[in-house]
């Protein structure tokens, strides 16, 4: 019986994935850090200190929902309060809203319908580590990503509250958290309007049935299922409609892609001909077990494992190849908890000869799109969601 | 020490940022747990090591530097260090940025 560090640490080197194409033997490799723990935390795979970069083990992603234990973690400014639920405060004001709300948790939870959903919360740099060439920035692995059930109310309500004028045309979301230098910007994000108006869209307070864990954004968050992270405002405090588009930093300037290089939303009001933000998660998926480089005893029965998502449309199929790409065959998904949570998928190997087996996995989504063989280049190094390959020996 | 030394004005300013922010805030972490020992990361000895440590010890974690040399070189290090300076307002005069750029070019362009 192996050890929890064990397990760990080979689910570590779980994430020294190939990105092998086809027939193509080499490889890109992530460099794996010490596990560490924060407060409260289980072991994560620490990327950078301070801010707290912490990324999920890939044996963490085995289940159907993301331990919040285990949930990945990712800040951007360094002063991170540890917030009292009790005194906490959401505001709701801008000069798109007819009147400003000063919420507090229990009037959070008491004044408008609780929903959940279950939904990926995923980093755009996800996967940041193996691009090629390499782009700056924190070196992400495969774990920047989870899948939880995620309890809240819907945004829309608590801006229909405060009244959400004609002319509105973002809205604007901060939290508590802070940088260490006055002249650092805020960390503030927009989204489009209708998005903030999508059903959806939660102010949400639990993850899997428990108040959020603090690195997770306690005590209230934003989640915009099928859009990247960066949307989902950790220790939400300030909500404003405003009837022309944010100019802060992380808008303007950080979390964009070349305009036109990728499928998804458009964020038309903060588009340039240049670059636009990143949006909707692409069609992706990540092969859990067995890790890259397992060998298999001959004629045991060996399953391959792991999750597909998209950015809302839901998964239609995943394929597998186990001859490095020249043919591909349809996996078993697994139960469905939703269009915007990750569908697990089975797939049993044929053990009965002493063979390498190059396996590819790509998952295609009910709006037709599928994982691309290539990475499209950008500067950030976004999106990406190439095809996955391990290899595993049949001995 | 000097690491310890240059860790002073963060939380000195993050004091002052949450004094501003209302009651309701507890305790701030500006820090890294301790337990995680944050001061084991030490950049490669040479010109320039101190002053490249404690300015960019100022808002982040040094381990930032080594995890990203092999995406670096002079070039990109030298958009990071003006985006430090322009965009995250990081006190540094021009002699000091070019001082780094040396100090992070050479120790950190291409392997941790």
């Amino acid at each position: 019986m192996a050890t929890r560090r064990e397990l760990l640490l080979a689910a570590t080197g779980g994430w020294l994935i190939g990105r092998v194409r086809a027939s193509d033997g080499a490889g890109t490799v992530v460099e794996v850090e010490p596990l560490a723990a924060l407060p409260g935390k289980k072991p994560l795979i620490r990327r950078s200190f301070r801010p707290p970069n912490f990324e999920t083990p890939l044996a963490d992603l085995a289940a159907p929902l993301t331990d919040d234990g285990a949930f990945f973690v990712r800040y951007h400014l360094t002063v991170i309060p540890r917030i009292d639920p009790d005194g906490w405060r959401l505001q709701v004001s801008g000069a798109s809203a007819r009147r400003a709300l000063t919420l507090s948790l229990a009037e959070l939870r008491s004044g408008f319908e609780q929903v959940e959903v279950v939904a990926v919360n995923q980093c755009a740099g996800n996967r940041r580590g193996l691009f090629t060439p390499r782009v700056p920035g924190v070196q992400w692995g495969g774990g920047a990503m989870g899948n939880a059930r995620w309890r809240g109310v819907r945004l829309r309500e608590v801006l229909q509250r405060a009244g959400v004028a004609a002319d509105a045309l973002e809205v604007v979301f901060g939290g508590a958290d802070a940088p260490v230098l006055p002249a650092t910007p805020a960390f503030v994000k927009s989204l489009p309007v209708e998005r903030a108006l999508d059903e959806s869209t939660l102010v949400a307070f639990e993850m899997n049935g428990r108040p959020l864990p603090h690195w997770n954004g306690a005590p209230a968050r934003l989640v915009v299922p099928g859009w990247v992270g960066t949307y989902w405002m950790k220790h939400l405090t300030s909500i404003r409609i405003e009837p022309r588009a944010f100019d802060g930093f992380w808008m303007k300037t950080a979390y964009r892609v070349p305009t036109g290089a990728f499928p998804g939303a458009r964020f038309t009001s903060q588009e340039t001909a240049e670059t636009t933000p990143v949006t909707e998660l692409l069609v992706n998926s990540l092969i859990v077990s067995p890790v890259s480089g397992a060998r298999l005893s001959r004629g045991a029965h060996a399953e391959l494992a792991g999750k597909a998502w998209d950015g809302g449309a839901g998964i239609e199929g995943v394929e597998v190849s186990v001859d490095g790409g020249q043919s591909w065959r349809d996996a078993t998904l697994q139960r469905d908890l939703g269009r915007f949570a990750w569908r697990e998928f089975r797939f049993v190997l044929d053990t009965s000869r002493a063979v390498r087996l190059d396996v590819a996995v790509r998952a295609r989504s009910r709006n037709g799109a599928k994982q691309p063989d290539r990475l499209t280049p950008n500067p950030s190094g976004y999106h990406d969601n190439i095809v996955q390959a391990v290899s595993l020996e049949i001995a | 020490m000097k690491v310890a030394l240059a860790r002073l004005p963060a939380l000195a300013t993050a004091a002052l940022v949450l004094g501003g922010a209302g009651g309701w805030l507890g305790a701030a972490e500006p820090l890294v747990p301790a337990q995680l020992k944050e001061e084991t990361v030490r950049l490669k000895d040479a010109p320039g090591r101190e002053l490249t440590e404690g300015r960019c010890n100022i808002c982040h974690s040094l381990d930032y530097i080594p995890s990203n040399a092999p995406a670096m070189n002079r070039a990109v290090w030298q958009k990071e260090v003006q985006k430090m300076r322009d965009r995250f307002g990081g006190p540094l005069t021009d002699e000091e940025a070019r001082q780094i750029l040396d100090y992070l070019d050479g120790n950190y362009s291409g392997k941790p």
